[in-house]
């Protein structure tokens, strides 16, 4: 067989690239490794709110900042509380200054002055993620940084995320926002680092009143699931179709 | 082999190639498919440890008991029992080592946080006591008359 200089050197180049590509490196993603992977959990963190309960001190607030070390001052936070002040003309009013870090001290609600007579129902509202079971914020991530943990909590890997804000846009609930140091998506974590260690979260035991629980939604016997199965409770935004796994007692149809 | 036609094609396997070969370097090797399915549980699997390592700071009443014993008592026995000890003297963190002593806030815009009255139906805030700041004392810290541990004895 009669083989030219160019020929072979053509043959060899080949052949060393393909002896270099590790048979790793063709690892793909079939659907049935997927459901392979998907194993079941025993826990599965939700959220409890009582609006009756909250007094608006912006407690939690303060504390998640400081336990979870987003910066103080700037406007930005996981976990806030709204006021929500509805008039007997059926006007609506509503604000949170700060995210409520400092708590409703003015009654002065959006800088107008209201009547006490007036007020037809007023009322907080905390607010946090809701750690959806069909969380949107997750589908839309282009490079896998942010994710869903078998407990139900939804996390953002910061090595990982590239600061893109499709998360940011895709969240109905508004909760995710750009860390102003790390430069990257940043979320409630429901306090992942004391639930694992038998704590609560930060801004549950921050609560003075109890409007505040966390609990293992597949424990039947937790007091949260207690309640989230005996009592009348509402998500935010049903219609969304994100299941959010936040509960509220008490909540308005103005709230949104 | 000799086509004009098919050399481009060579050329796009060796770029696909060479993106694998890449793709092998750069992606973690504990990057993967996890509970959540391809939807929702695609990443790191380490970073859930990472999360999980994060430093707790504030460690609630029962590291405080210990070492405070009088303070907890008294607070304890009062109407601010359901406060924590760390929402007005800060998170702990690894008190006594660090920091060795905990700043204490005795602002006036802490305690107006619950105790500014808001006229508010169907809140728990109507039910706290309240006063209005412009017009109680205004200017003077709380706890120049009210004992913050235990608010139910006036004065100190």
């Amino acid at each position: 067989m009669r083989q030219t200089r160019r020929e072979f050197l053509k043959t060899i180049t080949r052949g060393a690239i393909a002896t270099a590509l590790p048979i790793g490196a063709f690892k793909f993603l079939s659907p049935r490794e997927a459901r392979a992977a998907v194993a079941s959990s025993n826990v599965r963190w939700g959220f409890l709110v009582d609006t009756y309960k909250c007094v608006g001190c912006g407690f939690c607030v303060k504390a998640c900042k400081l336990e979870n070390e987003v910066p103080y001052d700037a406007p930005v936070t996981r976990t806030w509380v709204e006021r929500y002040v509805i008039l007997k003309n059926g006007r609506m009013l509503a604000d949170t200054p700060m995210g409520a870090r400092d708590g409703f001290t003015d009654p002065k609600v959006q800088e107008q002055e209201v009547n006490p007579r007036d007020i037809a129902k007023a009322f907080f509202v905390p607010k946090l993620c809701n750690q959806c079971e069909n969380p949107p914020c997750v589908q839309v991530c282009p490079v896998g940084a942010t994710y869903q943990r078998a407990d139900g909590v939804v996390l953002v890997d910061r090595s990982w995320c590239i600061g893109c804000g499709y998360c940011i846009m895709a969240c109905p609930y508004g909760v995710r926002f750009f860390h102003p140091i790390y430069h990257t998506a940043e979320k409630c974590t429901f306090c992942i680092h004391r639930l694992v260690k038998g704590m609560n979260t930060a801004c549950v035991d921050a609560c003075p009143f109890g409007a505040r629980k966390v609990g293992n939604l597949k424990d039947p016997n937790d007091p949260v699931t207690q309640v989230i199965l005996n009592q009348r409770v509402a998500v935010l935004k049903p219609e969304y179709g994100t299941k959010p796994q936040a509960f509220y007692i008490g909540l308005d149809e103005n709230v949104r | 082999m000799k086509s004009h036609v098919l050399r481009p094609l060579w050329v796009v396997l060796v770029v696909i190639g060479l993106i694998l070969v890449a793709r092998y370097f750069v992606v973690p090797p504990d990057f993967g498919i996890y509970e959540r399915g391809f939807m929702y549980g695609f990443h790191r699997k380490s970073n859930e440890k990472e999360w999980e390592a994060f430093k707790v700071k504030y460690r609630t009443k029962t590291y405080c008991k210990d070492c405070h014993p009088d303070k907890y008592e008294s607070n304890m026995s009062s109407k601010h029992h359901v406060i924590q000890c760390e929402n007005c003297h800060g998170p702990a963190i690894d008190h006594p080592e660090n920091p060795p002593k905990l700043t204490i806030n005795r602002k006036r815009s802490l305690c107006i946080r619950c105790h500014a009255y808001l006229p508010y139906p169907t809140s728990q805030r109507a039910k706290i006591k309240g006063i209005d700041p412009k017009e109680h004392n205004p200017g003077m810290e709380c706890v120049t008359c009210h004992n913050p541990h235990k608010p139910d004895m006036e004065g100190w």
